[in-house]
């Protein structure tokens, strides 16, 4: 029997009763408990000196918390349209019924639950399951009744067929940065060197330079120049020049006792369709943390963190190990290659199931213990950011990208992709092609030819940056993927002529409404009603009324959401109805009304309690326009 | 530019730094509807309803600092219609059966609804199943009504320092919850003299054994519109200047 | 010169209490001028059972929300044969105050109220009675079920506010209600 207090007590001097890293002493906590009892959140909340109340908010908040008790195995069945379309909704009921219970409800001996979960970012090798927060790709009708055989037999996960948990990498087209060899530490090496030219040419025409950090070393500022000069722009979607976010940053001033500043990097990997951080995060690590690294060198930062989302705790390990050997190489931790006064760590937290916590403020929230609910803005992280300091947030890709410049030089780097979108991106591609994957192109490649190197065929749409991002039909295939055309975080969902577009905006509504943190009114309550409009529609009571109202809330939604999330929720809506009108239409009464509930089921309960089944006890949900009854 | 203004519908309105546009709207006696501001605490941002387009770009006027030469549209039929849809939206999250409530009349959501003729919640009813909390000797708590506004949670944290208040769930889950392990208000140190206790805007805190002291049709807004209060909601010192 | 046509109105009452009725003769001596521009199809002061059966309707005027297969006919019926269809009052509006039993399962209300509850005589059940309408799941406003042209919120509205919502639509203005006359209460 595990002793409870004992558990939450390590736990919390593991991280010295910090309420800032609520977030890590939860999930440990859970990790050996199997869920947040009243008991534990009062202790946790003792031991960090926050309200109880405070603690409880956090871990309502995320969905791989439990307030509420859990089986021994939770089975959640990522539910992205590419894993409906390989199947998982009728793998999902073959093994709820295999295990006796309904899904969402824990069985009645309390064992095991399956449900679903938002995308887990194995969309090339799905179906996808997580098991006790584990991923397991590749699902199969063989693989659902062996697992539910191990379940009911309570073998423990860890005893598992080790061959499940494989997850490939699936990289079909590298460019230079899935194919840059660069040995770890030679981006800070380069850099180092640079500052130590420039301080030569600099003290023999003695200006003091625009140093506002190390006043003493140019080497900082010499490399910002790289970074500024290569035309990096963020990796995650927005495409903020990344040179100005450092520069801005580098500029703010540090406050209060602690002061330093921070490098984030944003590893929340939530959007739908997305999975090439996971990717760079199991191939080109190293790079991602040297980048880390140059821009804690830039901007004067003393600590770094990976926000990575909880969806990939199999990458906690290996990445831990990693940042002991680069602490060993002197990479990282006091005087970094010997510099003194360059001080910088970094620590890999785990989210915990919130797609929004990869927006940027958000992020910082939960990193700081709290929910994960966007901030007003200004003031922005450049200058308040986490704990109120100065702090970096970059996309794991930006990084690495960062770190490649930093080695190589900025001139180099802009000599590939477009006037406005230097270098390469990574494409995480899905759906219906024949080599589903990771594909890396210089900026300004066309879908067109994306679509045939993966093996694409009579292709009806293509969903680009996910959910949020832009659907495209094949009179567009010739646009291009860059920030003059088609910005995207990567994500590329292909769906060919078979797949109905209507289902694919539902899937991705359900997300939203899912996924909105419910801070600001429209979003919260928004994402509901256009995710039961859609629910309407797809039960065959939908009519041109409806199309208005999801118009209506679209302009509401523009207008008022607190933050990107409400803002693109309805994009999926409006590509579609755009393009792929006919979708919706054939779903459509040709009245110009229908009731907002099924009338006839309205009646079930009562036909149940009276054992009444006359035509009385039915209603139709046609209007009668003659009425029989006078 | 020798004193700074910006331009609101039309009109000319002053500005000191720092003060957001709602601050300077509202001291200069121009209404912007709201219900998650409150003249005594930092600008939220929640509700939506200051919505208002600032040089064509819309943006909560709460939130936004206030700067020289802004255009700012609030009242046109374009931003009213939008105002309409979120207070409809509130309506039918929640419970609001205003016959019944202790509130009326003295309730901001309620008064919004009249002030922008809002005659219908228009979407479908949520009926959401919230609990009503009747375990304080002195309080009652009602969450049928709750519009998440946190303005009891501000409250009780930055005046009462007590934190009563949070909030727990996400999206259309996110609910109020108290500072006790058994969930209930009467196991807190909650107090009727909490500053927590006067500020909601809907009918979810509410002294007991209070009923129909002051006659329906007498109340706070029956005698006024809500826009017609203005001056109750003139930026304090405590509200002003820090912005964080 | 012809008088203009009179205006057609009928009025049902739903899962309401007949409060918003009530409040509809509290226009007192204004109902005489009211009954010079419209006259009465299916009211519950007539005794025309089917509302229009003599032609069609120009303004229907519902009070209640809908609790049962019964409301859902006669709603229906009033929007086949109303132009125009108005819902009156908090309980057409948004449930009002039958839908405060929104939260619970219908089948432990019908259980509570025909079986279980001390003072039943034992062996009572939940009326099977072909000829009783079924209650439905959940009580829902008007504008649920079918479409609603105008909305007159309040419990009951007054009658000055009902006075001018009709005189305003018979006027032919979108009608309007100012500070006072708007009420949810």
């Amino acid at each position: 029997m595990i002793d409870a207090s004992q558990v939450i007590n390590s736990v919390l001097e593991r991280h010295g009763r910090d309420g800032t890293r609520l977030m890590q002493i939860l999930r440990e906590t859970q990790e050996s408990l199997n869920w947040l009892s009243p008991e534990t959140i009062t202790a946790i909340a003792a031991g960090v000196g926050w309200p109880r109340a405070k603690v409880e908010g956090t871990a309502g908040f995320y969905s791989f918390f439990h307030t509420q008790p859990r089986g021994k195995y939770r089975v959640l069945w990522s539910d992205n349209i590419t894993d409906r379309m390989l199947g998982n909704m009728d793998l999902m009921q073959a093994m709820c019924k295999q295990l006796w219970l309904e899904p969402g409800h824990l069985s009645e001996d309390g064992l095991v639950s399956v449900e679903t979960t938002s995308c887990t970012g194995l969309c090339d090798q799905g179906p996808a399951v997580l098991v006790n927060y584990r991923a397991i790709p590749r699902m199969t009708a063989e693989r659902v009744e062996q697992m539910a055989e191990l379940i009911r037999k309570e073998i423990p996960v860890a005893d598992w067929p080790a061959e499940w948990f494989v997850i490939e990498d699936n990289i079909r087209r590298a460019d230079i940065l899935l194919g840059c060899v660069m040995a770890p530490g030679e981006a800070l090496k380069v850099s180092l060197a640079r500052g130590a030219e420039a301080a030569v040419e600099m003290a023999s025409n003695e200006r003091s330079w625009r140093e506002a950090v190390h006043s003493a070393d140019p080497g900082p500022s010499v490399t910002l120049d790289e970074i500024k000069k290569s035309g990096l722009r963020g990796r995650g979607g927005a495409g903020f020049t990344t040179g100005l976010k450092w520069e801005a940053c580098r500029n703010a001033p540090t406050t209060g006792e602690n002061a330093t500043r921070y490098v984030i990097c944003n590893a929340d990997e939530g959007e739908p369709g997305t999975f090439k951080d996971r990717v760079l995060l199991t191939r080109q690590p190293d790079l991602v943390f040297e980048g880390m690294t140059v821009a804690a060198y830039v901007i004067g930062a003393s600590k770094g963190y990976v926000y990575l989302r909880g969806e990939y705790r199999y990458l906690l390990e290996p990445l831990n190990a990693l940042l002991a050997r680069r602490r060993e190489q002197s990479l990282l931790g006091k005087n970094i290659l010997g510099r003194a006064g360059f001080d910088f760590d970094i620590e890999v937290h785990l989210g915990a199931g919130a797609y929004i916590c990869g927006e940027e403020s958000a992020l910082i929230e939960s990193l700081e213990g709290k929910r994960g609910v966007p901030r007003n803005r200004p003031p922005y992280p450049v200058t308040h950011g986490f704990l109120n300091q100065p702090t970096v947030v970059n996309n794991v890709e930006t990084f690495a990208a960062a770190a490649m410049i930093a080695g190589r030089g900025g001139d180099w780097y802009r000599s590939f992709g477009t006037a406005k979108s230097a270098g390469t991106k990574i494409l995480s591609i899905s759906g219906d092609c024949e080599r589903p994957g990771i594909y890396e192109y210089p900026f300004g490649v066309s879908v067109r030819q994306v679509l045939e190197e993966c093996g694409a065929k009579n292709t009806q749409a293509v969903q680009i940056s996910g959910p949020s991002g832009i659907c495209i039909a094949p009179k567009e295939f010739d646009r291009r993927i860059a920030f003059e055309d088609i910005p995207t975080a990567g994500a590329f969902m292909v769906f060919d002529q078979s797949r109905d577009i209507f289902e694919v905006v539902r899937n991705f509504m359900h997300f939203f409404a899912h996924e909105s943190c419910g801070f600001c009114t429209p979003c919260r309550v928004g994402t509901t009603l256009l995710k039961n409009l859609m629910d309407k529609i797809a039960a065959g009571h939908g009519t041109q009324y409806d199309l208005k109202e999801i118009h209506q809330l679209n302009s509401v939604l523009q207008i008022s959401a607190h933050c990107g999330l409400g803002h693109t929720a309805c994009n999926p809506l409006v590509h579609t109805l755009e393009r792929f009108r006919p979708a919706y239409e054939r779903r459509l009464k040709s009245l110009d009304f229908e009731p907002a509930f099924d009338l006839d089921a309205a009646l079930s309960q009562a036909r149940q309690m009276t054992g009444r089944d006359d035509a009385d006890a039915h209603l139709s949900n046609e209007l009668e326009t003659v009425s029989e009854k006078a | 530019m020798m004193s700074d203004t910006f331009n609101i519908d039309g009109q000319e309105i002053p500005f000191t730094p720092g003060q957001s546009v709602m601050q300077a709207a509202l001291t200069a006696g121009v209404f912007i509807p709201h219900l998650c501001y409150h003249p005594e605490f930092r600008p939220h941002g929640s509700c939506k309803l200051c919505t208002v387009k600032v040089n064509g770009r819309p943006a909560s006027s709460c939130t936004l600092p206030a700067a020289a030469g802004m255009e700012v549209e609030s009242n046109t039929p374009e931003i009213l219609d939008k105002r309409r849809s979120l207070l409809q939206m509130l309506l039918v999250e929640g419970n609001h059966f205003c016959p019944s409530c202790e509130k009326s009349g003295n309730c901001q959501l309620q008064a919004l609804g009249y002030e922008l003729e809002v005659f219908t919640p228009h979407f479908n009813q949520f009926y959401p199943n919230r609990p009503v909390d009747a375990s304080h000797p002195d309080i009652l708590l009602d969450l049928n009504r709750c519009i998440l506004c946190e303005l009891c949670i501000r409250a009780s944290a930055e005046v009462d320092g007590k934190n009563v208040f949070s909030l727990s769930g996400r999206g259309i889950t996110k609910h109020l919850i108290v500072n006790a392990e058994s969930g209930k208000l009467g196991d807190t140190d909650f107090a009727l003299t909490d500053k927590a206790a006067q500020v909601c805007p809907v009918g979810v805190i509410l002294p007991k054994r209070i009923g129909f002291a002051v006659p329906i049709g007498q109340r706070h807004y029956d005698a006024a519109p809500f826009s017609a209060h203005v001056d109750e909601f003139k930026p304090t010192a405590a509200s002003q200047g820090e912005r964080s | 010169m012809n008088a203009p046509r009179k205006l057609k109105v009928a009025t049902a009452s739903l899962a309401g209490c007949f409060g918003c009725h009530m409040s509809f003769l509290d226009i007192d001596e204004r109902l005489l001028d009211l009954l010079e521009l419209i006259e009465f199809d299916r009211t519950p002061l007539t005794d025309i059972k089917h509302v229009g059966a003599n032609g069609p309707v120009d303004i229907g005027i519902i009070e209640g929300g809908v609790c049962n297969a019964e409301n859902v006919h006669v709603l229906r019926d009033f929007r086949a044969n109303c132009k125009i269809l108005i819902s009156l009052g908090a309980c057409s509006v948004n449930g009002g105050l039958p839908a405060q039993r929104n939260h619970l399962d219908l089948r432990d209300i019908l259980k509570a109220v025909y079986s279980t509850d001390t003072g039943l005589a034992s062996g009572t059940q939940v009326p099977n009675d072909a000829e009783l309408p079924l209650t439905l799941n959940m009580v829902h406003p008007l504008h649920e079920v079918v479409k609603i042209d105008y909305f007159i919120p309040g419990c009951p509205p007054s009658g000055d506010a009902i006075w001018k919502f009709l005189t305003d639509l018979l006027a032919g203005q979108t009608p309007h209600l100012g500070h006072g006359l708007i009420h949810y209460d």
